[in-house]
Parts: structure tokens; sequence; C-alpha cells
């Protein structure tokens, strides 16, 4: 009975658990990159961008992730019957409205995956910006004396000192990661915990929810062997 | 004709003004030592005419040819900044090594760079680069690092990285090679291999310029040795005129100074 019961719980979970790997990777693969691009910005020396970033970077870094999608999801939404209000009773009706009046929201998962991104690649851009720049000058001077272009110098010389230095940090931002996915149940994502929480809700049933850990911790225990063969494949350098 | 002339050579720091008009030219085969106490400008010099700094003010020729004049109209391109860069070589305080890569391959990475931009890379690349390591490996051990090829800078000792970048200057076959107090980073006990190295390379004809606190060293080694203090050059003489009979009495101070400590 509780074994036919354990697979069926299983097998939920893990079909939850499937949603919550793809925030996890799809995430992964887009703010790793916008990362990179962002702390290109916040390291500006055109100022205008440099503090349209830096004040990007604050507002998403300081307000809660679960508040982020609410807004995303929400707000287009909001805006659109917003807009047609407007229209309706005529207090505006430009074009600019009426390309208003059609926002509508979002798909859910889409939501999850937009604010998930934003989120995740301000606070990569942080830790990149950190490492770039704790870089010492003489690698740039060294390079440059020896006839190397800068893009050169950026990715033959700086760029693998970079990620030696940054894969701690990186390691911790994605495990956090992994767990924060839980927040995609917010806005009725179904992902692992909303799975657990049916069978509580439905037959009673506390365990599945502190089943999910298992789940997490197995997943998070995967990604730090994963980091620390990383930091041991570059440990035969110092910079 | 000097291999290397820097005419009126002025560099302000914000309102201070480091280099207050150097002259300074050398011939090929020369080696010049540069002393003074430190915020003379010495390294600030070097720095201009390796245009890891721009100068304010002067004009850097080359075998006659000027290669940098900031009364120019057009401003250098980073192109022509680059190809300027590649006539000299530079030898680090702090070695400046790339961490990432063993002693060979830091010697080998900037040629092998180069090497792509040339005409020919593409049918020859195998050939090219066999010139390129078989260079290399011949510059490590004229520095007496034939053993060491393989081990990465955090293997090395403070001496042994600083014959690395010394290798590594010397496989872009720089017209000039500039040393920025090779030394001065080093425990004294390691001093010695360095200097031994820019002997050899002085015995071999190789033009140098060397800012050093190791005077005895400039003595030994040098044609012509100049001193600076406060942006400017006082004395530019042989090696006895300067530090045997110095005219300026801040050279004198200066060498008192040494003397006692």
């Amino acid at each position: 009975m509780f074994s036919e019961q354990f697979i069926e719980v299983s097998l939920k979970l893990l079909e939850g658990f499937g949603v919550t790997l793809k925030i996890f990777a799809l995430t992964l693969a887009f703010s790793l990159p916008l990362g990179l691009v962002i702390s290109f910005g916040s390291m500006s020396r055109f100022r205008p961008i440099k503090w349209l970033i830096k004040i990007f970077v604050w507002i998403i870094r300081g307000t809660p992730l679960m508040l982020q999608l609410i807004v995303i999801f929400y707000g287009p939404g909001l805006v659109g019957t917003w807009a047609s209000k407007m229209i309706a009773t005529g207090v505006y009706s430009g074009s600019l409205i009426q390309w208003l009046a059609t926002w509508r929201v979002f798909d859910r998962f889409i939501a999850v995956l937009v604010a998930f991104v934003i989120n995740y690649s301000c606070y990569f851009s942080e830790i990149y910006r950190g490492g770039i720049e704790s870089i010492s000058k003489g690698q740039y001077e060294a390079g440059q004396v020896l006839g190397l272009k800068k893009t050169q110098v950026f990715f033959k010389i700086v760029l693998l000192q970079v990620v030696k230095r940054i894969v701690p940090p990186m390691s911790n931002e994605i495990i956090t990661l992994v767990k924060d996915t839980s927040l995609a149940r917010t806005i009725m994502v179904y992902e692992i915990i909303w799975a657990a929480q049916k069978f509580a809700k439905s037959d009673g049933l506390m365990w599945p929810l502190f089943y999910t850990g298992a789940f997490y911790l197995l997943f998070s225990g995967v990604l730090t062997v994963l980091f620390g063969y990383i930091e041991k494949k570059m440990s035969y350098f110092r910079s | 004709m000097p291999i290397l002339e820097a005419k009126n050579i002025v560099k302000n720091f914000g309102k201070t003004q480091v280099l207050k008009g150097i002259d300074f030219s050398m011939e090929k085969g020369e080696v010049v030592a540069v002393i003074g106490s430190s915020g003379s400008g010495k390294t600030t010099l070097l720095r201009c005419l390796n245009f890891l700094e721009d100068a304010d003010k002067g004009q850097i020729f080359v075998e006659g040819k000027c290669i940098y004049d900031t009364e120019a109209e057009k401003k250098l391109t980073a192109a022509q900044i680059r190809e300027n860069q590649l006539l000299f070589g530079l030898v680090f305080q702090s070695f400046n090594l790339f961490p990432q890569y063993s002693a060979f391959e830091n010697v080998t990475l900037a040629p092998k760079m180069l090497a792509k931009e040339r005409a020919d890379f593409k049918h020859n690349k195998k050939q090219i680069y066999a010139e390129i390591e078989e260079n290399a490996r011949g510059l490590l051990s004229r520095v007496g690092l034939s053993d060491r090829m393989d081990n990465y800078p955090c293997q090395l000792s403070g001496g042994q990285q600083q014959r690395v970048s010394i290798a590594r200057a010397l496989a872009l076959n720089p017209k000039v090679l500039f040393f920025d107090e090779p030394t001065s980073a080093l425990d004294p006990e390691l001093t010695g291999e360095i200097l031994k190295v820019i002997r050899d390379l002085a015995s071999k004809d190789v033009t140098m310029v060397i800012v050093t606190h190791e005077i005895e060293f400039a003595r030994n080694v040098a044609d012509r040795i100049i001193f600076m203090a406060d942006g400017v050059v006082l004395e530019d003489g042989t090696p006895e005129e300067v530090l045997d009979n110095p005219k300026n009495a801040k050279t004198r101070a200066f060498l008192q100074k040494l003397s006692e400590n």
C-alpha cells in the first residue's frame, strides 16, 4: 500500500522536478551570457550607460524575486486593462494607448523565465565585474607591450583567470538558483513544491513535501561535485 | 643615427608634472642605465616610451623615423600604437607572467598570435609554429631555464619568473629592450641571476635601457648612465662621469645616500 503510494508520489514529484530543472537550465542558458553584457555595461566608460545599468541592477537586487515575478506576470495585463478603459472612456486614444491596450498577461512559464533571467543576470553581472576588476593592470599591460590586441588580451589572458576566480561565488549563486525555482509556484507554475502540496491538500499527506528536499539535495549535491571538479581542474595555476 | 630618440617628453598626472621635457637618445647596441630616487620620473619615462602612458608633449623617433608626435594632426590609431609597441620590449618589475600558461607558453603566446596576421600563415602554419617554438626553447635555455620550460609561474621562484619574462620580451625581437627595476621585487639572493642574464645580453649587443637601483651593476653593465630627479635629466654620461664625478649636487646627494645604506 505505502510502496504504491510512494511510487505514485515519486512520479508526480519527478514530473514537477522536470519543470524545476527546465526553469533552472533555461535561466542559466540566458543569464550567464546576459550577465556578461550587463557587467560590461556597468564598467562602461560612457557614464549614462554605466549609471543606467547600476540603477537597474540596484532595483533588481534590491527587491524580492517573488515581487519581480508578480510584477512581470500581472503587470502587462494590468496595463492592457487600464489602457482599454482609457480608450472606452475616451480620455486618450493615441496610437501608443492603442498599442498598450493590446497588452495581455504573459504565459506563466515565460513570465517565470523573464523574471529569473533578469534577476540572475544582474547577480551574475556583479560577480563577473568583481572578477574582471580583480585582474591586475599588469596582465593587460604585459599583453599590450607584447603587441596583443585588446580582444586577444581579454580572451587569451584575462578570461581564464577571471573564470578561476569566479567559480566559487558562481557556484554559490547557481545553487541558490536551484532552490529559487520554487518561487515559480507564486504565479502557479507547476513545479516540484506545488506537486507535493497537492498531496497535502487532497490526501492530507505531509511527507511528499519533505520528500522534495531529497530532490533538491541530490541535485545541489551533483552541482557541488561538478564545481569542485572545475575548481580542481583549474588549480594548476595561481593568479 | 640613433636607434631611439625622444624629444622634449612632458607628462602630467593631474596637476603634477612628472616629466618636464626629457631629451633622450641612444645608439644601437648601447646599454643605458637610468638611476634616480623614486618619484623622479624614471618609470614614467619608460612607460611613455612604451606607450603605456600617453605623453602630453614630445616626439619619439626610431631609427630616424618619427613614430610618435603630440603635435601631429592625427592621433595614432590603436593599430599604430600596437605597431609601435612591437618595436620595443618591456620587462616589468613584477614580472607579469601569464599564470595559466607554462614558461614555454608564456614565451610563445605573443609570437603565435602575431604569426596569425602573416600572409603565409595558412600555408606554413606548422613551420611557422615550429620556428617560434624552436626560438622559445633557445631563449629559455639562454636565460638558464631549459629544465623549467613546462613549469607554471607559480612553480617558479621570483628570479626564474623574471628570467621567463626576459625571454618572453626577447621572443619578439625588440629593437630596444626596456627593464623597469627588474630586481626590485626579488629577494637579494635572487638579483644576481637576473643581473647575470642582463650582462650576458649586453655582451651580445642587445640594445637596452635599464631603470635600476643597483648602482654597482649599472656601473658594470651600462655604457651610459642617466640620472633623473624631479622629472628632468640631471646627468648623462659614462658611468665614471656620472658616478665618480657628478656635476650636480643632487646627484652627489643621491649617491651619498645610497652608499650610506
